[in-house]
Order: structure tokens, then sequence, then C-alpha cells
């Protein structure tokens, strides 16, 4: 199984150390990481991905002095250290900070970083938008976190109940955390976009789906998992912003809302979202078990049957959080049933852990420490988890400290261990050095020791009965002494962290640098030298096994000889490959984006309208936003889909390849479409409110319906339909070469789009329906505002599309704008029929 | 082996990428989803609407008797097109070569196994109506 060798260069040039120096300078002038200030330009997912894991392992740190600052007013009966309004923004502060600022963006940032790595991939596909995902992270983090310092944080909890969190609350916290968190929202849906298409089409060749790393199944699974949970929580964000900034009534049930619907968007969300933290955790062991049992993986087919089956089935539980709330015995009992079976998948899971480890030959170290307790801890916190699954047991111990014991051993056990873990592994990955063994092995028992201590005595005092979210108890109810303890133990564990960040941000001139793959790892991540090149890889390999550095004969001297693809960077490009997303043959040599601050502004701005918009500064929002749209226009219009100077290139071992294709092969194409399935998610989220209202209440919609009638909306659907035709033909005649029909269908389209648009506002605007009065006008005109703006957006494309073509920069041939544009269209025709049906013809079925 | 590898070569036409459908292993799961959600909307719109009419519960125990059946039928016949090209050409059960005939079996025994735990958890979810009466 020898690699193969190249024979577009000959064989002499390539035992030329002279061309090899000279090809490998080329390749690094091209990936070059920007200089001075400029340096915060960089797009490269080396850079994006470690400031990404920086910024978040901070957030990190944030929520962990937030929670040291609970445990001191917990620590004895009726303390004063804080108010009882400082405690419930701290909390609630603590547990968003570590939900959507740490335990999420670790897993991207960590991927963006290492993913192209694993891949043997020069960069992800659009390194651009994780730069763009990267400073709306810090952007919204900042904004979010910065609210506690002038006491004007959220404090509703990090799950955001109305009425608490509508009624309850007339100060700006909540709309900080609604609307703070949906700008991160969305970073956090495009970082999922660049890894779904990264592990889908930037594969090496070679490596069908059948060899891919472990890694790269979670990911898929996991990035999968964010499009159709994050937007529920958008959705619901988005209602409960409107009655917060509007008076529009949807949890209000004085006027027919009802706040049970946010339990209902929110725990869609949330529950996935435990196990959106975890999977990827689980990912992190998956890759190094193997390397420290010597061993492949056992059951590979297993565990990516685990990870999948866990996927699905954790969105099958979100109604166990809501167990209390009054719900039919018969609806607790299906989602009972689910929350039972994930134990299936989650425990094989550990289970090909535990035989890979039985079946090699173990080498010690601390990562493997953190592996076991992170194993052992969580199959406590998942026993549990069985426990509060089943709802007798769940009624005793709701709301309980017994809750927050088991949250933390899952949470703790399934994330955060297996992270130092990871911390340790691939620290050389980063900085060429490693973290201190001896230090880290303190560092292991403080934090085991200190974390049991934490949070082992809390289920304890739950099942004594002491409430969570209290920020004070009164003396000799038997809670005591456990929060004493639990207080002690949580200073343990905090300086098990201390040490540990002295260790990560410690000078280390002096220090050498690791040899290479320390670990002797088997996976292509550890290709990387010491210190690593900004290259991602010298040359993209061929791939024959799960673990090729194991398993192909000389292939790190193949690689480092640039004897395999894209060995060279001749037109001073920064070059990847695209391949097919199951066997993963080469299809296009795809140019990546290069530095720029545009991402910064776009975001800057994008995150303007978010901020502006929590204090009602609407006209400040509105510009901003229009600004942010121009800055993402020019960013699209100058790096995307460019023409290039031919149409293929060698990109060696014989092989040429188009620098451009357009349609289902091409990553814009995926992206657009997986965009689309997460915005659509949300979509129906809004379309699940209108039903929930009409299952709940009798008097909706109300009668007679009071609108918007069938006459507007159809006509607007019609409209809308016809332009939806039109931009589909001028795609057609694009391609076919009719220059004069296309420009003619395109703008046709859009007269008719915004004609649609029109009528389909005018059928709620004409009947009167005013959405303060009641749930069931306001439902109506969410529903249509949102796809009235989504019409909106559809126009800007088609009007790019049109410049584009009359500027000369989309063609018959080169045709990816308008490709993706129609693409976009099928969605948003779906969107308006579903409107339709649902606000003109379910009140007349009903 | 070599006669093995004169058969992979011999289907290597049968094995392309272009036949493969990476979702088929999805669907399996997604049948659960959709099982799991009809129980519930089922259930709680008939709880919401009609539990206090004349109307008897058993009305929502076989609704979800017929979700179930149809639903096993699905994954069950799927999970055996899983089998079947799991055990394709081979007795040989490992399978981590690059040769689209292990991808093509890997899938298989990836749809298998998705399968049957798909079964599983459906089973799970429709025996809630064999011990619920009523509403509550």
């Amino acid at each position: 199984m020898d690699s193969k060798p190249a024979n577009l260069i000959s064989e002499q040039d390539l035992d030329s150390a002279e061309y090899r120096r000279q090809s490998a300078a080329r390749l690094l002038k091209a990936w070059e990481t920007p200089r001075g200030w400029r340096y915060w330009s960089a797009v490269n997912n080396s850079e994006v991905g470690m400031w990404y894991t920086v910024a978040s392992f901070c957030f990190f740190l944030f929520g962990g002095v937030l929670a040291l600052l609970m445990r001191i007013q917990l620590a004895v009966p009726g303390n004063t250290f804080l108010t009882a309004d400082q405690y419930n923004q701290i909390f609630t502060m603590h547990g968003s900070v570590m939900m959507f600022l740490f335990a999420v963006p670790i897993f991207e940032a960590f991927s963006i970083m290492i993913l192209p790595e694993m891949l043997g991939a020069r960069d992800l596909p659009f390194p651009r938008l994780s730069a763009y995902g990267f400073y709306s992270f810090v952007i919204g983090g900042i904004f979010v976190c910065g609210s506690l310092f002038f006491d004007a944080a959220p404090k509703g909890g990090w799950f955001m109940y109305p009425p608490l969190t509508s009624s309850f609350q007339d100060d700006i916290g909540a709309d900080i955390w609604l609307l703070g968190l949906t700008f991160i929202e969305i970073a956090s849906i495009a970082a999922a976009i660049e890894l779904i298409v990264g592990v889908l089409k930037c594969r090496p060749p070679g490596m069908r789906i059948n060899l891919i790393p472990l890694y790269c199944w979670y990911i898929l699974v996991v990035a999968g998992m964010i499009l159709f949970a994050f937007p529920p929580l958008i959705a619901g964000d988005i209602l409960l912003e409107m009655e917060r900034a509007f008076d529009w009534p949807f949890f209000d049930p004085q006027r027919g809302g009802d706040p049970l619907l946010w339990q209902h968007l929110f725990w869609i969300f949330g529950h996935p979202e435990v196990y959106i933290v975890f999977l990827p955790s689980v990912a992190l062991m998956a890759m190094m078990v193997p390397t420290f049992a010597k061993t492949p993986m056992v059951g590979y087919s297993w565990v990516v049957l685990s990870a999948v089956g866990t996927g699905f089935l954790s969105f099958g539980l979100w109604v166990h959080h809501m167990f209390t709330t009054g719900l039919p015995g018969i609806s607790i009992g299906i989602f009972s049933a689910a929350s039972q079976a994930v134990a299936i998948p989650t425990g094989v899971q550990l289970f090909c852990f535990l035989a890979t480890l039985t079946a090699g030959n173990v080498k010690r170290s601390v990562c493997l420490h953190f592996i076991f307790a992170g194993l052992a801890t969580f199959i406590i916190g998942g026993l549990t988890g069985v426990m509060v699954a089943v709802a007798p047991f769940d009624f005793q111990a709701h709301d309980t400290f017994f809750i927050v014991g088991h949250l933390h051993y899952v949470l703790i056990g399934g994330t955060i261990f297996p992270i130092m873990a990871g911390f340790y592994y691939f620290f050389p990955l980063v900085k060429g050095k490693q973290l201190s063994e001896r230090i880290g092995r303190i560092v292991f028992w403080l934090v085991l020791i200190g974390f049991n201590i934490t949070f082992f005595p809390m289920h304890i005092t739950g099942l004594l009965g002491m409430p969570r979210r209290v920020f004070t108890y009164p003396a000799d109810m038997g809670f005591d002494t456990l929060n004493l303890i639990s207080s002690l133990g949580s200073m343990i564990l905090a300086a098990g962290f201390v040490l540990f960040l002295y260790d990560v941000v410690r000078p280390r001139t002096k220090q050498p640098l690791s040899e290479r793959n320390p670990w002797q790892a088997g996976t292509l991540e550890w290709l990387a030298q010491m210190p690593d090149q900004p290259w991602g890889v010298r040359t993209i390999p061929i791939i024959e096994s799960r673990y090729p550095l194991w398993e192909q004969p000389n292939f790190v001297r193949d690689v480092d000889e640039g004897r395999f693809y894209l060995p060279d960077a001749v037109e001073g490009k920064r070059e990847t490959l695209v391949t097919t997303v199951i066997d993963a043959e080469p299809i296009q040599c795809l140019r990546v984006g290069v530095p720029t601050f545009l991402t910064f502004f776009a975001a800057l701005f994008t995150g303007g309208f978010f901020i502006f918009a929590t204090y009602h500064w609407w006209l400040a929002a509105i510009i901003s936003g229009l600004i942010a749209i121009g800055v993402i226009l020019t960013w699209v219009w100058t790096g995307t889909a460019e023409i290039p100077e031919k149409e293929t290139k060698d990109v060696g071992l014989g092989l040429s390849l188009p620098l451009y294709i357009s349609g289902p092969n091409a990553v814009g194409w995926w992206a657009m479409f997986i965009t689309m399935t997460a915005d659509i998610t949300a979509f129906v989220s809004l379309i699940f409110g209108y039903f929930f209202y009409w299952t709940i209440h009798e008097d909706f919609p109300p009668q007679p319906v009071q609108g918007p009638g069938v006459f507007w909306p159809v006509t607007g659907m019609v409209l809308l339909m016809i332009a939806y035709g039109l931009t589909w033909l001028s795609r057609h005649w694009n391609r076919a070469g009719y220059t004069s029909a296309f420009y003619l269908s395109l703008s046709l389209a859009v007269v008719f789009s915004l004609a649609g648009t029109c009528a389909l506002l005018a059928g709620p605007w004409l009947t009167g329906l005013n959405p303060t009065t009641h749930v069931y006008p306001a439902i109506v005109w969410v529903l249509t505002g949102w796809t009235a703006l989504h019409v909106i957006l559809g126009v800007i494309m088609q009007l790019y599309c049109l410049a584009r073509r009359a500027a000369g920069k989309m063609t018959n041939q080169w045709d990816a704008d308008i490709v993706n544009v129609s693409l976009y269209w099928h969605f948003l025709a779906l969107t308006v029929a579903m409107t339709v049906g649902v606000i003109a013809g379910f009140p007349s079925v009903s | 082996m070599r006669n093995i590898m004169e058969q992979q070569h011999h289907h290597s036409e049968e094995f392309q990428e272009k036949h493969e459908r990476i979702w088929f292993m999805f669907i399996p799961p997604f049948v659960w989803a959709i099982h799991l959600l009809a129980c519930y909307l089922t259930a709680a719109i008939w709880c919401a609407k009609y539990s206090g009419t004349t109307y008897n519960f058993i009305t929502v125990r076989v609704a979800i008797g017929i979700y179930t059946l149809l639903a096993i039928a699905i994954i069950g016949s799927l999970g055996w097109i899983g089998y079947r090209r799991h055990r394709h050409l081979s007795e040989d059960l490992a399978y981590h070569d690059d040769t689209p005939l292990d991808r093509y079996r890997f899938l298989g025994l990836a749809t298998f196994l998705l399968s049957v735990l798909s079964a599983i958890a459906t089973l799970f979810v429709a025996a809630v109506a064999l011990f619920f009466g009523n509403c509550n």
C-alpha cells in the first residue's frame, strides 16, 4: 500500500531539494499570516480557531468566577455577601455564559482550528465566514457579559421563562439576553455551516465515508443538530422580544398567549443543547483513546451509530424538562420513554471506548486521566439522568439542588474533563510545545477532588429539599453543612483551574519544541511540524486507511516532500481541494478567502443592529443594519464566485481540476442549502406556535375570524410564485445564453416579488389586525412579516445577480450566483406557500 | 483473498458513488422522530380538544398502534436492506479498506444498526399506549 508518487512533476524535480524549497516557499507566501495590526485581518483557520478557543476559554473563566461568587453566597445560611438581585443576575449569567459563550463555541472554535488538519485540507471552505462568526461571538459575548458590570444583566435564569422575563422585568436585562444571544446563535449557525461543508466536501482524496475520523462523524452530527436546535430558540427569542419591545402578547394569557409556548421552543433547543456540548467532547475522546491504547477504535461503525442515534433521540426529550407543568400523563410517558431510550446509544459509545482501552496497550498520561475521570463522572450523571427521566422521581427532585448536581456531573464529566484532556493532547499542535505532565497531574487531582466535593453533596441537599436558584436559606434545615462542603469543594476546583491556566499561559521561551507527533497518533492532524506552518498541510495526501500515519508506509515523508496534491502555489493563491461527499473523489481546486477586515466590520455593524435594537434606538439600529448589509455585499462581491483566469489547473499526480463549479457539487450551493434548512426550521417553529395556540385555546382563531382574509394572501402567493418561476427561468436562460431573456425575467421577478410582498402584507393590514390586542393577530403578523422579510432578501439577491451579470462577474458559463439564488427561492416559495396556507387556509377549515 | 479482490473489481461499477445515498442511513431514526411526533401530537390534541367529550380514549391507542405498525414496517425493511448490504459478498465483517465495496458495506451496517436502535426506541414510545388508558 505504497503512497502514490507524483507524475506531473518529475521524480527528479521532487528529489531536488532546491525545487522542494522553492515550492514550499511559494506555498508559505500564499498562506502567510498578516503581520502587525493587519494580523487581525487573518482568516486562516489556525488563527481564527485559536482566537475563538482563547475567547471562549476566557468566557469559561468568567463564568467560573460567577460560580465562585454563588458558592460564597451559599456557603452559610442567611449570608448577605450578595443581594437577591445580584444573585439572580449572577446565576443567570453563569448559566448563559457557560452554555452560549463556552460550551458550544469551544467546540466550534476547536473544530475550526483542528478540522482542516484532521482532513488534510489547507483550510475550511469559507474562512471569512469563520472570522465573521468569531468577531460576532466576541462582540455579542462582551455585550452580554458587560451588562453585569452595569447592574443591567438578565436575571430570569438562563432559561428565561416568561412571564418572569416579560411581565415582571421592566429593565433592559432580558433584552440584552434575547438580542445578544440571538446574535451569538447566528454566529454558531455560521460555524455549523462551515463545519458541515468542510467535513462533507473538503476531505482528502480517498477518504471515503467509512474512513473519516470519528471526530468528523461527531462534527457532522453536532453541526446538523445545531441547524435544527438553535432556530426554534431564535424563533422563541423573536416572539419574546416582540412581546417586550412592542407588547405583542405571545406569552400573555390575558390576551390569548401562553408562557408554555416559550418552554416548548426553549427546550426543543435546550435539550439537544446538552448533547450538542457533550458529543464533541466524546469526539475528542474518540480521537485520544485509540492513540493512548495504540490500537484502532474498536467498533467504529457502532460509534457512528451511537453518534447519529444520540443526535436524533436527543430531540425527543425536550418535554422531560416540563414534566411538572401539568401536561397530560400520556405526553409525559411518551417523552419519558424517549429519555430512557437515549441511554442506549450513549452507553454503546462508552463501551466502545472501554473495549478499545482494554484491547490496546495503554500508555499513561494526564490526557488519559481526564478521559477516565470524564467517563466515570458522566456515567454517574447519566444514571441520575435516568432517575429524573422517570416522571414520579422527577416530580420530587424537580427544581431542587439534585438537578444542579445531576447537570454538573453530566456537563463537567461529559464536557469539561474531555476538553481538558483535549487541551493537553492538542496543545503541541497550537504552540509547538507540550503542557507539563507534572503540573497536569496536580491539576487533575485538584479538579477531580474539588469537583466531587462540590457537586456530589448537592444531590443530597436536593433530596433534603433545598430548592435551586434561591440566593440564601434559613439555618437548621439540614442544608448548612452540605452547602459549606460544596463551597469548600468549589475553592479546590477553582485552584485546579488556576493552576491549569498558569500552565497554559506561562512563558515557554526556554522550553524545547515538542517532538513531531508526540503521542504517536495515527490521524492526519499529527502531520503537523513543530511549530506548525500556516499552510495546513504541506501537500494534500491520498488516504487509504483510518490511521494513515500508522498504516501507510512512507506517508509522512511523501507529504513532507510534496509528493501528493497541490504541493505548490504557482499563482500565489490560497487553494484547497473539493471532493465528492461519499467517496472523496477530487472535483475542484477551490480558491479560498484571503485576509480582510471586511469580516470584522460586517460583524461590528451586525452587532450594532442587535445592540442598538436592545436599547430601542431604532434609527441607529437600522443604519447599522444597512451598513452591515453593505459590507456583507462588498465581501460577497469581491470574495466569492470569482471568475478564474483559466478553467482548470493541474493539481499534481497528473490530475487537472476545474477552478470554478456551480450547482450541487459546489461548496457555495451546499452552504446555501444548509443555511436555508436552518432558516426553514425557525419558520416551522413559528408555525408550531400558531398551532400550539389553536390546540390549547378554544377561541383560536377567534370567531368570526378577523383577518387576514383569503384574497390578499392568495394574491400575494400567486405573485410571489410567478416571481419564483421567473427567477428559476432566469437561471435557465442565463445558462442557455439568452442574455436579454435573463435580464427581462429577473427584472420582472423583482417587480413581482415587491408586488407580492405588498399584497401579502395587505391582508392583515387591510383587515385591521392589531397585533397588540390578541395573540391571533400577533402570530399572523409575525408569519407574514417573516415571509416579507425573506422576500426582501430574495429581491436583494436578484438585484445582486443582475448587477453581477452587468459587471461581467457572472456569465452563462460562470453562473454560481444565480444558481444559489434560485436555490434560495425554492425555500422561499415553500415559506410563502406555508404562510398563506396557514394564515388564509387554516381559519377556513378549522 | 484474490477471489475477493476479483469480486470487488467485478462489482466496482455496482458500487459507484452515484448509486449511493448517504441520507439513506438517516431514514430509520427519522421515522422514529416522525412516530414520536405523531404519537405526541395525537395525544396532546386529543387530550386538549376531545378529552371532555364522549369520544373514547381507545381512539388514541388505536392511532398509536397504527403509527407503530407503519413505523416498524418501514424501519424493519430498511434494516433488512442494510443487513443485506452489510453481509454482501463476504462473511468477513471487518472492512476498513479504501474500496467502494467496503464503503458500501459500511453504510449498510450503519443503516442496520440505526434501524435496530430506532425500532427499540419506537417500541419504547409505543409501549406508553399500553399503560395509559386515559390522558392522565
